[in-house]
């Protein structure tokens, strides 16, 4: 039961993860339909970015640590929108209305610049990280064995559930959720009627970008260690985690990345670590085969 | 870089806004700056007990105004005032081209301090921006001499290019042998050393040269999936694995020789693909890509962890080479047999190994290459090509499209198997390491590069792309970030790849007496 | 295949016959207990307002979606009847020989005139080429198979008046030609009845009396059934044996020509509501209890 609880914990965490990073692959393909192939190495530069910052805070003297969260929180989430809309503007925005394939192939392109663009400034090491926040409550004893519930644990899931009620009130509450479930309809159409298309689908990246930052930031301090190759295969989760929950719907990306991360926790926790990935492959591919709308997706009639 | 040149017609005579233009080269410059300032001004260094923060803060200057001339230039091409752009570009270009080669001139001490005088970096980034400056005084140059011509449309742009890949394609008809004549012939050359006559051919250019032909195989082989079916494989590799594999555990096993083993590793990546391929091959393009590239990484993540099997990360070693009829490329055969030294009456030479490999290979590709010209013609090919061009329509003739993706999704898989039966008989080593998305990545950027379905393509695109950074050693580490670079540069610019032109399969008129030679499509089209 | 064979097999029997076809997505009833048969030999059309549910039959019929209720028999002349309804969607032009074009023409417009007429007759040459390892060698089977093929094409075309530009790229050809281009591509699979979708949508006045001349060859000479969904009303009356009314996914009016043309449930359909006051009341009244039925 502890051991239960344990990965139930484990899960929850590295859903909430994956489910930020998702929420970015699901409004692209919501708004432009293309896969964002590139948005598994923003995250990655979102969490250097978060080493860098707080590096940097730190010989500055900025040591306490949630003013040093924050601020890195700040500059992190800036300073990452800002290579989500750069790969919008200069690789995505000039193919708009090309063939779905060669999107994707820009994409991927862009995803293989970006690693060794990061390869090349950051070096190719494994960069750790001292923890930041340690310490929990205990909340389990079964025997020797004790199961706490770490602050940074808690620290993720206050950040996510905040972000999550503050992106759902953006996205049904303001012009730009408005203009942004517009053009997800129809594109053309909101333009006829004065919305600017191209700064609606900026921002989405900008908004994508910003959350795979926050997400950067969570792997960084849950993990301790980042190289240039993570946004591969946490882009490629959290893509599973979007497809599950049903690509383009927002809860259903976040309902997919926590079901992908407890699927992850449980197996590695019961069956063996080595296949993690593997089960996560499979689930993509069981999925998009039995049900490609997701749990949570719209059916797709077929025109003929 | 900036899509903003589309018209540089007609504004001639505009004045310039001035406030605007420095307004947007401005942001260009800030967004440069913010990008700098996240991964360029800080990086961290190992040091004893932990990390360290370093700066490169000349760097980020160099890169805003970079930015901000660039930005620049491009605003200046566009409003048809090419004149200051080209008195800047041109004396910049040269300054930094005649820096650039100067360093060549000095000893290694002298040029790495005065490496340190270059504006941005390193030096291959420095080319980077010489190249830049280089395009906008050709640019620049261009404009001046050809004043209110108006700029190309796309659809011009498209004309043209498709125009040049058919006289490319057309030439490829003396190329290609004269290529073929040159792949034969110059290893031989490897025979006369110390000849001042024949260009020196070593171990290190056979090395190479195998390598490329590998690549180019890989790429022929993928072109009959992404070219012709229109079915993007971004888990090619995994075939790849499943060759070598193959070839790797039956000849440590069970002492079978390569070429017994050949068509039973080709046989086993096939019937991969058939496996794989059947039950995601009707999903919707890039849903199959993503799936595909699962697949790929499954595939490695089962090798690497399947010990009893495959022998995990360690992978195989020992793996035998290839013998010429049964006779070994040794110098003394294992069991008192006859080498092919011995056999032939030579003196053993280890270079005779690698340019039977080279040969090998070549030949595994020619057939590779035949046979996709050869299926081109037949109905199964024109399907491919049908279904990648609209497979609601080939539903409606009666075509079963799942069957005739799953050939050429396996015929694919076939090919890609060959050349991993190749790849582990020439490194007698292979391990789960050399078979990651990257590769599968290297191979699409040789077919995307090249064109979907140019064969002439492929093979300019592999001497590029796999070739020249073999032989600058200090542009390795740049390849991968050059490589997606062109990627999305060839996408934007010409989506179905470089040298990609469409001949018919079959004519009802022949070509040189033209049918009725006044409705021939270039006549009508150009009317 | 057996399964897909009716057993009943009736020499009298129509061509095509569409029993109690019913289409529902979700809640929504495209298609509403419409039966009707298409003979050999005439020239069927299917009319109605937009939204009628017209090219919801065909893609049933065709097997691009499959309906929620009814019967699809095809009683081909030669080989028996089948069962539409339970066929796979590419089964059906190729056992059934049910060709059919598309309203927004589908070409392969990077592939060449000629070969698209070839990439039509698929099956036949993947068995000359004795699934491809005959064509492979060049084997003077495939060879001779595909010269058939391209005089079957050359036929097409010159039907189509395009054998000319046989070698140019589908997709550049002027949209009539790729019209015409659509229907000859249909006619090289051989088919027993050919779907037409609109095949008059955006021709000129000329172009669409040349369609209906090919039309009307193709019924006369080579004996085959014609389904046409149509708007162009001259190209339907003049050419029409036979035609079928739908109307907000039911069938309103069935009969030739001259019934459906003074059938006061197609004027009332065509002309709407403003000509209610004209009617007999109790035609009006029908008619009003039928929308509410809708709502």
């Amino acid at each position: 039961m502890a051991y239960f609880v344990e990965q139930l914990i484990n899960g929850l965490t590295l859903g909430a993860i994956y489910g930020l990073i998702a929420i970015g692959y699901t409004m692209v393909y919501g708004i432009i339909g293309m896969i964002n192939f590139a948005h598994g190495e923003i995250f990655m530069i979102g969490s250097f970015i978060c080493l860098l910052s707080l590096m940097v805070l730190g010989l500055l003297g900025i040591t306490w640590v949630p003013l040093a969260l924050l601020l890195t929180l700040i500059i992190a989430m800036i300073l990452t929108s800002m290579y989500g809309w750069t790969l919008e503007r200069i690789a995505y925005r000039p193919l708009r209305g090309s063939p779905r394939l060669a999107a994707l192939i820009t994409a991927i392109g862009m995803s293989i610049f970006l690693q060794n663009y990061v390869q090349i400034l950051q070096g190719a090491r494994v960069r750790p990280m001292q923890p930041l926040i340690s310490g929990g409550f205990e909340i389990m004893q079964s025997g020797d064995y004790i199961v706490s519930l770490s602050y940074l644990r808690l620290f993720i899931w206050v950040l996510t559930l905040v972000l999550m009620v503050a992106f759902t009130l953006i996205i049904t509450r303001t012009a730009l959720g408005r203009a942004q479930r517009a053009c997800e309809q129809d594109r053309g159409m909101a333009a006829l009627i004065g919305i600017n298309v191209d700064k609606t689908i900026s921002l989405t990246f900008v908004m994508g970008a910003a959350l795979a930052s926050v997400a950067g930031m969570m792997f960084l301090l849950s993990y301790g260690v980042i190289d240039f190759f993570i946004g591969f295969l946490a882009g490629i989760k959290a893509f599973t985690a979007a497809v599950l929950g049903g690509i383009g719907s927002l809860p259903g990306a976040m309902l997919g990345g926590l079901l992908i991360g407890l699927i992850e926790a449980f197996w590695s926790g019961y069956f063996t670590v080595e296949y993690k990935d593997v089960a996560a492959f499979a689930i993509l591919v069981l999925v998009l085969i039995f049900r490609p709308t997701g749990l949570l997706g719209k059916p797709d009639i077929e025109k003929v | 870089m900036s899509t903003t040149g589309a018209s540089m017609s007609d504004t001639a005579a505009r004045p310039l806004d001035l406030p605007a233009v420095v307004k947007e080269c401005g942001l260009t410059a800030l967004v440069m700056f913010a990008l700098a300032v996240g991964m360029v001004a800080f990086y961290t260094e190992d040091v004893p007990g932990g990390l360290e923060i370093a700066t490169r803060f000349g760097a980020v200057v160099a890169v805003t105004l970079l930015g901000f001339f660039g930005r620049l230039a491009i605003v200046l091409l566009r409003e048809g005032r090419p004149f200051p752009v080209l008195v800047v570009a041109l004396p910049f270009t040269v300054l930094m081209l005649v820096a650039l080669l100067s360093l060549n001139f000095f000893d290694a001490e002298t040029a790495e301090t005065l490496k340190n005088y270059l504006p941005v970096g390193d030096v291959v980034v420095n080319w980077i921006v010489v190249i830049m400056a280089g395009v906008f005084t050709l640019r620049a140059f261009w404009a001046l001499r050809h004043t209110g011509a108006s700029a190309k449309t796309v659809v011009d742009r498209e004309k043209a290019m498709d125009n040049f890949a058919a006289r490319v394609q057309r030439a490829s008809r003396f190329i290609g042998p004269l290529l073929l004549g040159i792949a034969v012939v110059f290893p031989l050359l490897a025979f006369f050393p110390d000849s001042p006559f024949v260009p020196k051919v070593d171990r290190r250019l056979l090395d190479i040269a195998i390598l490329v032909v590998t690549y180019v195989m890989l790429g022929w082989g993928l072109n009959i999936v992404v070219g012709l079916a229109g079915l993007l494989d971004l888990g090619y590799v995994a075939f790849y694995a499943v060759g070598a594999y193959s070839y790797a555990l039956l000849a440590t096993h069970y002492d079978l020789g390569f070429w017994v083993c050949l068509p039973f590793a080709g046989l086993m990546a096939a019937t991969a693909g058939i496996i794989l391929g059947f039950p995601v091959l009707r999903l919707r393009g890039d849903y199959l890509a993503i799936v595909t590239l699962g697949f790929g990484e499954m595939i490695r993540v089962i090798l690497l962890n399947w010990y009893e099997f495959t022998n995990g990360p360690d992978g195989i070693s020992g793996i035998p080479r290839p013998t010429f009829f049964g006779l070994p490329f040794s110098r003394s055969a294992s069991d008192g047999g006859e080498t092919f030294h011995g056999f032939f009456g030579l003196t053993y030479s280890p270079i005779d190994r690698i340019i039977f490999m080279y040969y090998v290979i070549l030949a595994l590709a020619l057939i590779t290459n035949l046979f996709t010209l050869r299926i081109r013609k037949l109905p199964i090919g024109r399907a491919w090509e049908a279904l990648r061009e609209d497979e609601i329509a080939c539903r409606s003739l009666g075509m079963n499209p799942r069957n005739t993706k799953l050939t050429a999704f396996s015929i694919g898989a076939m090919f890609g198997g060959f050349a991993g039966s190749f790849f582990a008989t020439r490194q007698g080593f292979i391990s789960p390491e050399s078979f990651t998305f990257v590769e599968s990545a290297v191979i699409l950027a040789v077919v995307v590069l090249g064109g979907f379905g140019s064969q002439i393509g492929v093979v300019l695109a592999a001497i590029i792309l796999i070739g020249l950074p073999e032989f600058f050693r200090e542009l390795q580490q740049y390849r991968m970030l050059a490589f997606g670079a062109a990627m999305v540069l060839i996408m934007i610019w010409r989506p179905s790849g470089l040298l990609a032109h469409r001949e018919p399969t079959i004519r009802l008129w022949r070509e040189r007496d033209g049918g009725p030679p006044e409705k021939t499509q270039a006549a009508e089209e150009s009317a | 295949m057996s399964a897909l064979r009716s057993e009943r097999v009736d020499p009298n029997a129509p061509l095509l016959g569409v029993e109690h076809l019913t289409m529902r997505f979700g809640g929504l009833v495209a298609i509403d207990d419409v039966s009707f048969d298409a003979e050999d030999k005439k020239i069927t059309a299917i009319i109605g307002p937009n939204g009628a549910g017209k090219t919801t039959v065909f893609n049933c019929l065709t097997g691009f979606y499959k309906p929620t209720v009814g019967r699809l028999t095809l009683n081909h002349p030669r080989k028996g009847p089948y069962l539409l309804e339970r066929m796979e969607g590419y089964q059906i032009p190729q056992k059934a020989a049910v060709a059919r074009t598309f309203q927004n023409i589908r070409l392969f417009s990077q592939m060449s005139v000629l070969e698209n007429l070839i990439v039509a007759q698929h099956n036949k040459l993947m068995e000359a080429s004795a699934f491809t390892f005959a064509g492979l060698f060049g084997l003077p089977r495939y060879r001779h198979a595909e010269a058939e093929a391209v005089e079957l094409a050359r036929y097409w075309l010159n039907r189509v008046g395009l054998e000319d530009r046989a070698d140019w790229d589908a997709g550049n050809l002027p949209y009539g030609d790729q019209r015409r281009l659509e229907i000859a591509r249909s006619m090289c699979t051989e088919p027993v009845l050919l779907c037409l979708d609109e095949p008059a949508a955006g021709l000129n006045p000329r172009e669409s009396a040349d369609l209906n001349r090919l039309l009307t060859f193709i019924r006369d000479e080579h004996n085959i059934g014609l389904l046409l969904i149509e708007h162009d009303m001259s190209v339907v009356m003049e050419i029409s044996d036979h035609i079928v009314v739908l109307d907000y996914g039911r069938k309103i009016s069935d009969g030739n020509p001259d019934e459906v043309r003074n059938d006061p449930a197609v004027i009332r359909a065509y002309l709407g509501e403003e000509e209610d006051e004209e009617l007999p009341p109790e035609v009006a009244e029908d008619l009003a209890s039928d929308k509410s039925d809708k709502r």
